[in-house]
């Protein structure tokens, strides 16, 4: 699906981009060059692609098979690799994971399009100082406000909670989502809302019944960047969740191995799993993060 | 926009972004800076100041060096790699001659892109491993098997394979950066170069580089940053070793502050890296005009 869907969309670029022009007699030279370079690619591909492909292959097999005959299929498959891995701790890490990374999306969809809400429609010197104070706040890192989070969650009370995650998670994607969400927001027509006004909407009317739902692909586009973020952070996860039960799987993925040893085929079996759901929301919502990614990268 | 006075609600629904920016983003990086002056552990009930003591430690310790060249080693390769690979790669891509094979391998070239990094390099410790390793064992395949090496486990290696790791995840990401730049390019100026006879290279010097040359740059700080604040591959992969062979700032100050409980010093390399990360976003915040009206 992820195939049909981005040929969909390139193709069509691709269409309006190939008009008639003079076209190059094809000498065998020509020809030469452009199977050593389709050569390359497929090399390329075949070099990204296999890794990913070992590792679903792998989860089916035994320790024995993984070790002794690396490159082949496995003779038995191991299904139950996925039911001993899941029973093993990978559901708890599963579900903290998805409870974490939902209430993210949920908190940062709605603080963030909130703020940028009033820094699209008002202008003062006010605004402009909020304006550089969020935007400022992309130049952070987790790095250097590790130590200070922690002393900060400790004196909340919140450390080895799901909180101490949600919470940095929603501040951390805060500027991107709100540089994103106002850029969107700024085109929307005035007419909109001033007619909205004369039909005696309310400031939270006009953000709640005209801005949101005409921002639907904008939102689609933070929530899966958001998704993305929060379902594979690493460093907040494991410094700011000790107890095992309530650890995200970047997190319990290495105390998973630490406990299996060498039970390496419920352990990839465990990374298959980890992997699917960020593979199934790309799959759907293909087009707005490639969207995201550009306009995320190249405007903050 | 509207210049009026900001009515109640408005102003209510900026709050909790500037609540939340306030206490977990700009109070940290406050506190951090001031825990730089001091000295105590997790869980101390206080802080003993001593000055710039741990700014003079930073300078002189032969391993945050060590570290630091790393970081530029990461930060090196992936320039050459992911902005300059990538960038061919997205030409080649984006040729007509490739338009019917292109979209599957841009899937292909992104999917890593979309796995966490703790699957990746929980996947590398098996690609890398000495004994079944995927590389030693393809080695071994194609008769080269005395180039094999325990990668990870060699002091020469190990940062190489580390990075090595990130070039496999983050090319796919860079591509699909300079792809949607490249799709930007009016067409007219290629069919223009056509119609003078231009070749295919100079095409791509002539029109492609200069036309993406915002994107390129912002790729390359992108890259940059990234390659300073480097922290979950190495940490994952090789614990920063053998020794401090693969060790990164970012290791550094995690094992100081939560390793060996050194929480003030931990704080002082926190602040480099700070300083150094926050020059590179400064020039990407002008360059790229974040928060303009366009």
């Amino acid at each position: 699906m992820v195939k049909t869907d981005i040929k969909e969309e390139f193709l069509e670029r691709d269409r309006t981009a190939s008009k008639p022009r003079a076209k190059a007699k094809l000498n065998l030279t020509a020809g030469l060059s452009k199977y050593t370079v389709l050569l390359g690619l497929l090399l390329f591909a075949f070099l990204i692609l296999y890794p990913l492909f070992w590792m679903v292959v792998s989860s089916f097999k035994s320790y024995d098979e993984i070790y002794n005959n690396v490159w082949g299929l496995p003779s038995v498959w191991h299904f139950e690799n996925y039911a001993t891995a899941w029973s093993m701790g990978i559901s708890s890490y599963f579900f903290n994971s998805v409870v974490v990374t939902l209430a993210t999306i949920a908190l940062v969809v709605l603080i963030g399009s909130m703020a940028a809400f009033t820094l699209s429609r008002y202008r003062s010197k006010w605004i402009d100082a909020a304006l550089i104070f969020i935007i400022g706040g992309i130049m952070m890192n987790p790095q250097v406000a590790l130590i200070p989070l922690f002393e900060i969650l400790t004196w909340l009370d919140l450390i080895n909670t799901r909180w101490a995650l949600i919470l940095t998670y929603v501040a951390f994607r805060l500027p991107l989502t709100i540089i994103l969400i106002r850029a969107f927001f700024l085109s929307i027509p005035k007419e909109l809302e001033e007619s909205a006004i004369i039909d005696g909407c309310s400031e939270f009317g006009i953000y709640a019944r005209i801005y949101l739902p005409l921002s639907i692909p904008i939102v689609l586009t933070t929530v899966v960047l958001t998704a993305f973020f929060a379902w594979n952070e690493f460093l907040f996860a494991t410094v700011f969740i000790d107890s095992e039960v309530l650890k995200t799987i970047p997190s319990g993925l290495m105390n998973f191995k630490d406990a299996l040893r060498t039970d390496w085929g419920v352990l990839l079996s465990g990374m298959v799993i980890a992997s699917i759901p960020m593979v199934i929301l790309l799959v759907l919502l293909q087009k707005f993060l490639v969207r995201g990614l550009s306009e995320g990268s190249v405007k903050g | 926009m509207i210049a009026r006075k900001i009515p109640l609600i408005p102003t209510l629904f900026l709050l909790p972004s500037l609540l939340f920016l306030s206490i977990f983003i700009y109070f940290p990086l406050v506190q951090n800076l001031y825990n730089s002056f001091f000295e105590f552990s997790v869980f101390s009930p206080t802080k003993e100041f001593v000055g710039f003591a741990s700014f003079q430690q930073l300078i002189q310790d032969k391993v945050i060096m060590a570290a630091f060249i790393n970081n530029v080693k990461y930060a090196v390769i992936s320039v050459l790699f992911q902005v300059f690979f990538a960038l061919i790669l997205a030409t080649i891509l984006e040729d007509k001659v490739f338009r019917r094979i292109a979209p599957a391998l841009r899937v292909i070239y992104f999917m890593p892109v979309m796995i966490s990094i703790s699957v990746i390099a929980l996947l590398f410790t098996f690609v890398y491993n000495p004994q079944m390793g995927l590389l030693n064992s393809f080695l071994e395949l194609i008769g080269l098997e005395n180039l094999a090496v325990p990668w990870l486990g060699n002091a020469t290696t190990a940062i190489y394979a580390v990075i090595a790791m990130s070039q496999w995840q983050s090319i796919g990401f860079i591509t699909m950066l300079f792809i949607v730049a490249i799709q930007k390019i009016p067409k007219e100026l290629y069919e223009a170069a056509d119609i003078d006879g231009a070749g295919k290279i100079r095409k791509f010097f002539n029109i492609t580089v200069p036309q993406v040359k915002e994107t390129m740059f912002v790729n390359v700080l992108i890259t940059v940053t990234g390659s300073i604040l480097v922290f979950n591959e190495p940490f994952i992969l090789t614990g920063g070793g053998p020794g401090f062979s693969s060790t990164t700032l970012s290791v550094l100050m995690y094992e100081q502050g939560f390793g060996k409980d050194n929480m003030g010093y931990a704080s002082a390399i926190a602040t480099l890296i700070f300083v150094l990360s926050a020059i590179f976003a400064l020039i990407q915040i002008r360059v790229s005009g974040t928060g303009k009206d366009d």
